[in-house]
């Protein structure tokens, strides 16, 4: 909505006068809107990291929704249809506070269907049983929400809104996934065995959803200095191992991590070395189900076009009749 | 061509005003209102819906803020508390 007067070049450096007062707004807490003065670096930076994370949501229907129609119960189906749509939702409210930074939404559509841009590595792992279901919505939307609670105080306006909205719906996300791991953990021998294989595949893969250690995480300083994030990647992935260690010892399951104990003097759950190569393997394209994840999005977007192209020439007609 | 952008605003069910909530792309009118319930009132948020043609609304240059929100900044006498009243007089 703010876009016809946006800032387009940045003849400024970081010692010149907008700087020093864009700096010192962030420093004071201050939000910045869509038509305030911003370095192009903090535009650029925005944009990247938030079509990434409506690209996640949007790619991360599809994993889930594989199993919508072989639900167990109604019950399940409707949560989960429920739960899948507000995915949707979460992904459009990201595209539209990233709009507001210059950018059109079918450039940002291109992109991902062109396979430029990235999106969590998490959703290019297959979901293969019922449990796997459960276990996203405990692990992967448990993470999401570590992630995501300190972003409602990013420092872009737009971006803090969308996330409080966005924070506000994963709680539901959450309890029904962790509802169904412990009711396949309270029933037969082979269901408690479902939920121990799908924890199993799931856990290291939600690890790295919170990207590359501190040692080498390449653009945390300045995001950090313009208050885009808040916690270092690490500080978030102990968070969130502590958090829900003892949730899944509650439901009487074993961590697919021997070194995993907790250390009483630092009050922390210790867990073992990640597997960083997978991680580089998946997030460049070569996960277990990237082709797949991609080719189902082009599929959408291109049997939806005669939908599009429809309803364009329909609302030319009404104007011209009107 | 692009489909167009709505901005959308929605008047919850506490009575307060329409309050922007974010956009949505449409085609026409009927089916931006059709997508902004589906995008922003998932959850009984709301009691009804404005959808405006983003390129319709007029913003305030934030270069232009001082000029115009500056000059009430000496106008306390504006404000109830500029106003004495005595105590014996009670709250007024
Ligand atoms: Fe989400
Ligand atoms: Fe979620």
């Amino acid at each position: 909505m703010y876009s016809q007067a946006l800032n387009t070049r940045d003849t400024s450096t970081d010692s010149s006068p907008e700087a020093i007062r864009f700096q010192a707004r962030i420093d004071d807490e201050q939000r910045i809107e869509p038509n305030d003065w911003m370095p192009e670096a903090y535009r650029r930076t925005l944009i990247r990291q938030i079509s990434q994370h409506a690209h996640s949501e949007i790619v991360g229907m599809l994993p889930e929704g594989n199993w919508i129609t072989r639900a167990p119960s109604l019950r399940r189906k409707a949560a989960l249809l429920a739960k899948v749509q507000d995915e949707g939702g979460h992904g459009l409210y990201l595209y539209s506070a990233a709009e507001t930074l210059g950018v059109a939404r079918e450039d940002l559509e291109d992109q991902l269907l062109s396979g430029r841009a990235k999106y969590s590595s998490i959703f290019n792992y297959p979901t293969l049983s019922w449990a796997d279901i459960g276990t996203i919505g405990w692990l992967v939307d448990g993470a999401a929400i570590m992630n995501q609670i300190p972003l409602c105080r990013c420092s872009y306006g737009p971006y803090a809104r969308a996330m409080i909205r966005v924070c506000r719906e994963e709680s539901f996300h959450q309890r029904q996934g962790y509802e169904i791991v412990l009711t396949l953990c309270r029933g037969t021998t082979e269901q408690k065995a479902m939920a121990q294989d799908a924890l199993d595949r799931w856990w290291w893969p939600c690890l790295m959803m919170f990207g590359p250690p501190d040692t080498d995480s390449l653009h945390s300083d300045t995001s950090m200095r313009w208050k885009i994030k808040r916690f270092s990647n690490d500080g978030l992935r102990q968070k969130f191992v502590d958090a829900t260690v003892p949730q899944g010892h509650f439901l009487g399951l074993t961590f697919p991590d021997p070194e995993l104990r907790f250390d009483e003097t630092e009050g922390h759950w210790q867990f073992g070395a990640i597997d960083w190569d997978e991680f580089r393997a998946v997030l460049s394209g070569n996960g277990p189900c990237n082709r797949e994840r991609l080719e189902a999005r082009r599929k959408a977007h291109d049997d939806g076009a005669w939908v599009r192209e429809a309803a364009l020439a329909h609302a030319a007609k009404q104007r011209k009749t009107a | 061509m692009n489909t167009p952008l709505w901005e959308v605003f929605v008047r919850t069910r506490n009575g307060l005003a329409h309050k922007h909530a974010g956009s949505v792309h449409a085609a026409d009118a009927t089916m931006a209102l059709q997508a902004a319930r589906d995008v922003y009132t998932r959850r009984g948020e709301g009691l009804s819906l404005w959808v405006v043609p983003s390129n319709a609304i007029v913003a305030s240059d934030p270069a232009d803020r001082d000029m115009l929100f500056e000059p009430t900044g000496s106008k306390i006498y504006r404000h109830p508390t500029f106003y004495e009243v005595p105590d014996e007089v009670g709250h007024m």
